[in-house]
């Protein structure tokens, strides 16, 4: 078994890859002004609802208990969509997904297919898998058509597309749909994603689509959007393919109301999605006439046996975090080297993949718990940052140098005789560095600090020997 | 104010003890001004929170169980560092039930209600916001994430600045928004930490003040290391030193 999340196996390291994007001006202007209207957004509708926190209370719990019950709510999933006449097939990891869907595909003599926006699809690299067996995807969630044709990568889970502005879009459409002219207005950009697209609409018999939520008691499948192109596509061909991991789950229709109410004001600042599609099976005569689901595992059952950090799989694919996070807003998403970008991405990416790969994401955080308080499902993702750090140190993948200073660290902590020991040692280790009170250039690891920043001598005469010598005073 | 004395013990945090000792010289000059007796246990030395945030659990219990120990029957432990507050109420509690050790789990519980940060003893336990402080300069507040977010200390800070007597206090834009300290959060991903830093001391030199404040050294480390490098003109000191200036103590 493979489990691959996109590309994040073989991405650079956080830091390196964010040494690039913070100097890239442009990126950070387009990141900063897309995530301050969302958050501006998201506060005024926020604020005006009376049991918010209730509603965050009933998600998580809701939440907590589907995932505690997962085995039994996904058979009833199955059961419940088969008996509506959907197909449900089940995938181990992104291999038996990608493999599931071509087959489905291939079996129907089929050579392209309409998507809607769905993360769990570039998780698999679904694309990639589908160009390979001769299936041309067509992206059509505008966010991710402008992705695809600027042969980029999503940079957010819920705008893939933020980091791009206007003109850098324009400048896409004008090369890939081959147009003379365009303006840069988002009338004219949506004029011309329209007609590029509904060709398309018209004309492919296959569509796959994510979910955002799976219903239990029903066999139904929700997808929210803001476009209608989701609602084109999950209605007008003939066959439909759904892609969802096992944590969509929730157990009933009755439970849509929590999360419709938390999702669309924490995701685009909206009171409500314009576009809520739940299908439950086909309809003879109405809409697609073959309906198949591919349950997605891909890591998520090795997630949900860590006690600690099993909360991961709550999360409802918003984006608040990200939007609220002080350090996705100086990268944006590409930094994290994973389709899954921001705080949510920091865990979810490392843990789907076993804790092999993207080492230095839990780290990617300052811990000031922006992400835990604009959660709408309340996943405490500054416990769960910590707790996947000391899982790298214990595995023995922290860098040589910091178990070093942490050993001496805890060394020197542990009385306070060593702590005041260690206090005379640093006052004369730091003279070749001290000038005026300041230490401007250290060495190592710890240039990073004073690259930018001056670090404050240490004063000859620390607080518990003012009060030694005070107290010897006193007793004198 | 007509108040029993109290016993207050110090718990000062490591790197003030080393690194910003004017922090705990003003936090003893304050809570005695205000007629309470200051006690330090000496053999007192760091709550945990740098290893414990890095990843070193184990490191980070056993200066947990040397906290515990150092303070036990503390009457009320004051703690100048937000962080460090944070640390304990909310970690110490899951470290213990971790280390499956309930008379541990007992001591956490024991110790938890007896620990203020600063600002919450003043206002909270003791009852005061004019400290009878003179501090003849403009100021603004930097909120520390873990003040903020894990303390709630909400505008405690704000009532007590406004109590001193010649501070003009100018309100800091943007102020939610971490500093990008971090801990080692700052030197393990130095240039996004530096990024978050220049946006911080965009809104502080905005401000056109003297001083910038804060309930927690660490966050004024961080601010104060580029404000100095810069040569902004513009410096940092932590909320007891200001409380702590009187008319004729202008320390700081």
């Amino acid at each position: 078994m493979t489990i691959r999340v996109g590309k994040a196996a073989d991405a650079k390291k956080f830091p390196i890859a964010a040494e690039e994007l913070v100097n890239n001006a442009q990126l950070r202007h387009n990141v900063r002004h897309a995530t301050d209207v969302i958050r501006g957004k998201r506060a005024r509708v926020v604020a005006e609802m009376p049991d918010w926190e209730n509603l965050r209370n009933a998600a998580h719990a809701i939440k907590e208990h589907t995932i505690r019950y997962l085995d039994s709510y996904l058979v009833q999933f199955e059961e419940a969509c088969q008996r509506r006449g959907g197909q449900v097939h089940w995938a181990r990891d992104a291999d038996e997904a990608n493999q599931i869907i071509v087959d489905l595909i291939q079996s129907r003599q089929q050579n392209e297919v309409i998507k809607v926006k769905t993360m769990t699809s570039d998780e698999i690299q679904l694309n990639r898998a589908l160009e390979a067996a001769g299936i041309t995807p067509h992206e059509t969630d505008l966010a991710d058509l402008i992705v695809q044709l600027g042969e980029d990568e999503p940079s957010h889970i819920v705008v893939p597309a933020l980091h791009r502005n206007r003109m850098e879009i324009r400048e896409i459409f004008l090369r890939k749909m081959k147009l003379k002219e365009l303006g840069s207005d988002p009338q004219d950009l949506a004029a011309a994603a329209r007609s590029y697209l509904r060709e398309k609409f018209l004309r492919v018999k296959t569509a796959i689509s994510g979910a955002n939520f799976l219903v239990a008691e029903t066999g139904s499948v929700c997808v929210v959007e803001s476009e209608g192109n989701g609602r084109m596509c999950v209605s007008l061909p003939q066959v439909l393919i759904t892609v969802a991991g096992i944590e969509k789950v929730i157990p009933t229709f009755r439970d849509l109301e929590v999360f419709l109410q938390l999702l669309s004001r924490s995701a685009t600042g909206e009171r409500m999605n314009p576009y809520n599609s739940v299908w439950t099976g086909p309809t003879p005569g109405d809409g697609p006439q073959e309906f198949h689901v591919v349950l997605l595992d891909n890591g998520r059952t090795n997630v949900m046996s860590d006690a600690e950090a099993r909360s991961t799989l709550d999360c409802i694919r918003c984006g608040a975090c990200l939007n609220a996070c002080p350090v996705y807003r100086q990268t944006g998403g590409h930094a994290y080297g994973s389709i899954y970008a921001g705080p949510i991405g920091a865990i979810v990416t490392p843990q789907l993949q076993s804790m092999e790969h993207s080492q230095s994401l839990p780290f990617a955080s300052s811990l000031c718990g922006a992400c835990y308080e604009a959660c709408p499902v309340k996943i405490n993702i500054p416990e769960i940052l910590i707790h996947l750090r000391a899982k790298v140190v214990e595995r023995g993948d922290a860098p040589l140098f910091e178990r070093a200073a942490m050993k001496a660290a805890a060394v020197s902590l542990a009385s306070s005789g060593n702590f005041s020991a260690a206090q005379k040692v640093a006052r004369v280790a730091q003279r070749p560095f001290a000038r005026e009170g300041k230490l401007q250039h250290l060495p190592g690891m710890l240039a990073g600090w004073t690259d930018v920043r001056d670090l404050s001598a240490i004063p000859k005469e620390s607080f518990r020997e003012w009060w030694s010598k005070r107290e010897g005073k006193e007793s004198e | 104010m007509a108040r029993d004395s109290l016993r207050i013990s110090l718990f000062v945090a490591c790197y003030n003890d080393m690194l910003f000792p004017e922090t705990g010289k003003a936090v003893v000059r304050v809570l005695e001004r205000l007629g309470h007796t200051v006690e330090f246990r000496s053999a007192q030395t760091c709550c945990g929170q740098m290893h414990y945030n890095t990843g070193y659990q184990e490191d980070a219990l056993r200066l947990m169980r040397r906290f515990l120990q150092v303070f036990e029957g503390a009457e009320v432990i004051c703690v100048p560092s937000s962080s460090c507050v944070a640390m304990m109420r909310e970690h110490y509690p899951k470290m213990a039930a971790g280390a499956g050790d309930a008379p541990l789990g007992a001591k956490v519980q024991a110790v938890l209600p007896h620990i203020f940060e600063f600002s919450e003893l003043l206002v909270d336990k003791l009852g005061v916001t004019d400290v009878g402080a003179f501090y003849p300069h403009s100021v603004t507040l930097h909120t520390s994430c873990h003040a903020l977010r894990s303390l709630h200390v909400g505008d405690k800070p704000v009532k007590l600045l406004k109590g001193v007597r010649g501070l003009t206090l100018v309100e800091l834009p943007h102020s939610d928004e971490c500093c990008g300290f971090g801990g080692t959060f700052a030197v393990k991903n130095p240039d996004v930490s530096a990024a978050m830093l220049g946006d911080k001391l965009r809104c502080v030199l905005n401000t056109g003040v003297e001083v910038c404040t804060a309930v927690d050294n660490s966050c004024l480390m961080h601010i104060g290391g580029a404000l100095s490098r810069q040569r902004s003109g513009v410096r940092t000191a932590h909320l007891a030193e200001i409380l702590a200036s009187t008319e004729t103590e202008g320390k700081s």
